[in-house]
């Protein structure tokens, strides 16, 4: 790491309190300045004006805008996000973190299928090029890109759901094991992986004991969200991948390798993808910006507990300290995940330099 | 030529030559030559839907569509007939014409934020950021960082949900004011909310990539040559620059114009974006998902879907043929 870059990134580091800020400040007002009140809605049935404004009283909410909005960075900057006003008496962060984590899982499942499936179909896509094959899978990925998902996943429930009968159509499986020894206690059962297999009747001549065995599998539940998730991303980087390679197989170190005789595996994995993946890998973390994009309505279409669902149900009942945390968690790693990247890029490709 | 002759005898070009690039003058001709094809029937149903969208009023004038708020609850839940194409909904109101002017919603709000967003933003601070420079790019640059770095659909939500009073309020005050009445009744605030929120995060790429061109072109000779004959700043934007950026411009705003369709189909099927009585395809796919009516009246869900998805399949073929078109490197 030389000097230009580690000032480029400490320019580039500056920038995100500033964003932050500026983020933090439109949210904070544009949730004030909202109609509605999250007291009325934390009240419930409770509607006596009186007990309504001492919460307000005791939640600040009568105090002037700029000093709420003080108050609030102070404590956000010890780490207190505040108490959500939707699920009474918890922390925003008991309740932000476990719905993250679940969005996180099925958004990396989702990540590994779309990843393992449409660099292969964009390779086989390019690979034949002037030929029936290619034109009709592009036509197929353009098409299952414009399908949107709100159409999309209620069409898969129909099939695999109510049709067929495969899958639950919606739920968040309770028996999950994964338990994660760092996070304490309220993290636990929120995984989306199986752990034990109970050995199916018609294989007990091979077991004789009653036994169940570790494996990683993952719940029915998951299996609808997770492809509606995925089949669009598949398509698009079907697409990328495709156009990218087609560019890298007309250099003329691929026409050399070819030449020189080495083996047509050996041209497309160390000559042809590693070109061609260069840009693509930038497009991974739009790639996940898409993945949660698409949280939104899947979640909510699904009644999957994640963070695209809180957020959309913390908007409408104006949850405000949920609102703003669900910001800026998402507008931070968003902006740090865009640094790391450019960061990342000058070590995968050593000719991108960053100079004053 | 003797390729061309090879593959009329049907020999494949792999064939031949197992190892050579896999691209066969044939194919190529003939996958440009379809691409031509499918691209103008893509434009095509893109011309036709937009004009089937501006025309909904008149047709119903016209007596040829029924009024889409018009309960027939007679007639409630009738699959496709003769008489309602596209079936009815719950409340008997004939689908057909629902959808259209559910097109006449994504017609109006695609066209504001394409010009709005896309031409005076986008195309404006582009140009200007990029041939003024200095600390005026500097301002428009890290604005646009700013606003690319907010989380899209959670501000595009929160805005809408939060602003929709303010804004009816003040149509409200603009009416009492002028006494010019029934913008509030036609739904007008929900559409400037909408175009207004999605123009204001749907400039920054715009922006980004006609700068970088500007750049560019700012060193060369023609500008200098222009520049030295004594043009103003206006001339040389509008007149030398903005053409030689068209292509650009064209083919930014043809991949923007399904997401921005795409975002108001999603604000409004959250709930925030257009109001009913009025349709839009996302009140209409939000009317129709419900697992219980997918399962006994699917065409609640198929005619509006296979719309929007024809259409965004529209917008996507033609995006790429544009591409294809105007930067013809990618050949």
């Amino acid at each position: 790491m030389d000097s230009s870059l580690v000032s480029y990134l400490l320019r580039r580091l500056l920038w995100v309190p500033l964003i932050l800020f500026v983020v933090s400040f439109v949210t904070f007002a544009l949730a004030r300045f909202g109609p509605g009140d999250p007291v009325s809605v934390a009240a419930g049935q409770f509607r006596d004006p009186e007990v309504l404004d001492r919460i307000r009283h005791a939640r600040g909410l009568d105090k002037p805008f700029y000093e709420q909005y003080w108050i609030y960075v102070k404590n956000a900057a010890r780490g207190d996000l505040g108490e959500s006003y939707r699920y009474k008496d918890r922390k925003v962060t008991e309740v932000i973190f476990p719905a993250i984590w679940r969005s996180f899982q099925l958004n990396s499942v989702a990540l590994v299928i779309t990843l393992g499936l449409g660099i292969p179909l964009g390779v086989f896509a390019a690979r034949r090029q002037g030929t029936w094959a290619d034109p009709a899978s592009i036509g197929s990925f353009l098409l299952i890109q414009s399908i949107p998902g709100l159409i999309l996943v209620p069409f898969l429930l129909l099939a695999f759901a109510l049709k067929l009968g495969w899958l639950p159509a919606s739920g968040w499986p309770r028996d999950c094991s994964v338990a994660i020894g760092l996070l304490g206690e309220s993290y636990k059962c929120i995984g989306i992986a199986h752990t034990y297999y109970e050995i199916p009747i018609s294989w007990r001549f091979l077991v004789p004991v009653d036994f169940a065995i570790p494996v990683i599998g993952m719940s029915r539940e998951v299996m609808i969200p997770i492809i509606a998730l995925s089949l669009p991303a598949v398509a698009s980087w079907a697409r990328y991948t495709r156009a990218f390679t087609l560019g890298v197989l007309r250099e003329d170190y691929v026409r050399t390798a070819r030449a020189k005789g080495v083996s047509e595996t050996t041209v497309m994995t160390r000559h042809v993808l590693r070109n061609a993946l260069l840009p693509l890998s930038t497009l991974v973390a739009f790639a996940m910006v898409g993945l949660l994009e698409g949280s939104f309505f899947v979640e909510t279409l699904t009644g999957i507990p994640g963070v695209g669902r809180l957020a959309f149900e913390s908007i409408g009942s104006r949850d405000y300290d949920m609102i703003m945390a669900i910001t800026l968690l998402g507008s931070s790693s968003f902006v740090l995940a865009s640094i790391f990247i450019d960061v990342a890029y000058t070590f995968i490709d050593p000719r991108i330099r960053y100079g004053a | 030529m003797a390729r061309e002759e090879a593959a009329e005898l049907g020999v494949r070009p792999g064939d031949e030559a197992p190892l050579a690039p896999p691209h066969s003058p044939m194919g190529v001709a003939l996958r440009r030559l379809l691409r031509k094809r499918i691209a103008s029937v893509a434009l095509a149903f893109i011309l036709l839907f937009y004009a089937v969208g501006l025309l909904a009023p008149v047709l119903g004038w016209l007596n040829v569509i029924p009024s889409y708020s018009d309960q027939d609850l007679e007639q409630a839940l009738k699959g496709p007939s003769l008489s309602h194409p596209f079936g009815t909904d719950r409340l008997g109101r004939d689908q057909l014409s629902r959808v259209i002017w559910a097109s006449q919603t994504t017609v109006v709000v695609t066209l504001a934020t394409l010009f709005t967003g896309g031409l005076v933003l986008a195309v404006g601070l582009g140009l200007i950021s990029g041939y003024v420079g200095g600390w005026v790019d500097t301002a428009i640059m890290r604005v646009g960082d700013v606003f690319a770095s907010l989380p899209g659909i959670l501000m595009l939500l929160l805005i809408n949900a939060t602003l929709k009073e303010q804004v009816r309020g003040l149509a409200e005050d603009f009416e009492s004011l002028s006494g010019i009445g029934g913008i509030v009744r036609s739904g007008a605030p929900d559409y400037i909310l909408i175009f207004g929120a999605l123009s204001l995060f749907g400039w920054v790429g715009g922006a980004r990539v006609i700068r970088s061109q500007i750049l560019a072109l700012r060193a060369t000779e023609f500008i200098l040559a222009a520049r030295s004959l004594g043009a103003s700043t206006p001339r040389i934007l509008f007149r030398h620059l903005l053409p030689n950026v068209s292509n650009i411009i064209i083919v930014s705003l043809s991949a923007g114009l399904a997401s921005i369709a795409g975002s108001e189909i999603v604000l409004t099927w959250f709930g925030v974006g257009i109001q009913p009585p009025r349709p839009s395809f996302g009140a209409l796919i939000f009317d129709a998902s419900g697992l219980r009516t997918i399962n006994a009246h699917l065409y609640l869900l198929a005619f509006p879907g296979g719309v929007v998805a024809a259409l965004f399949f529209a917008f996507n073929l033609l995006g790429d043929a544009l591409t294809d078109v105007f930067t013809p490197r990618a050949r």
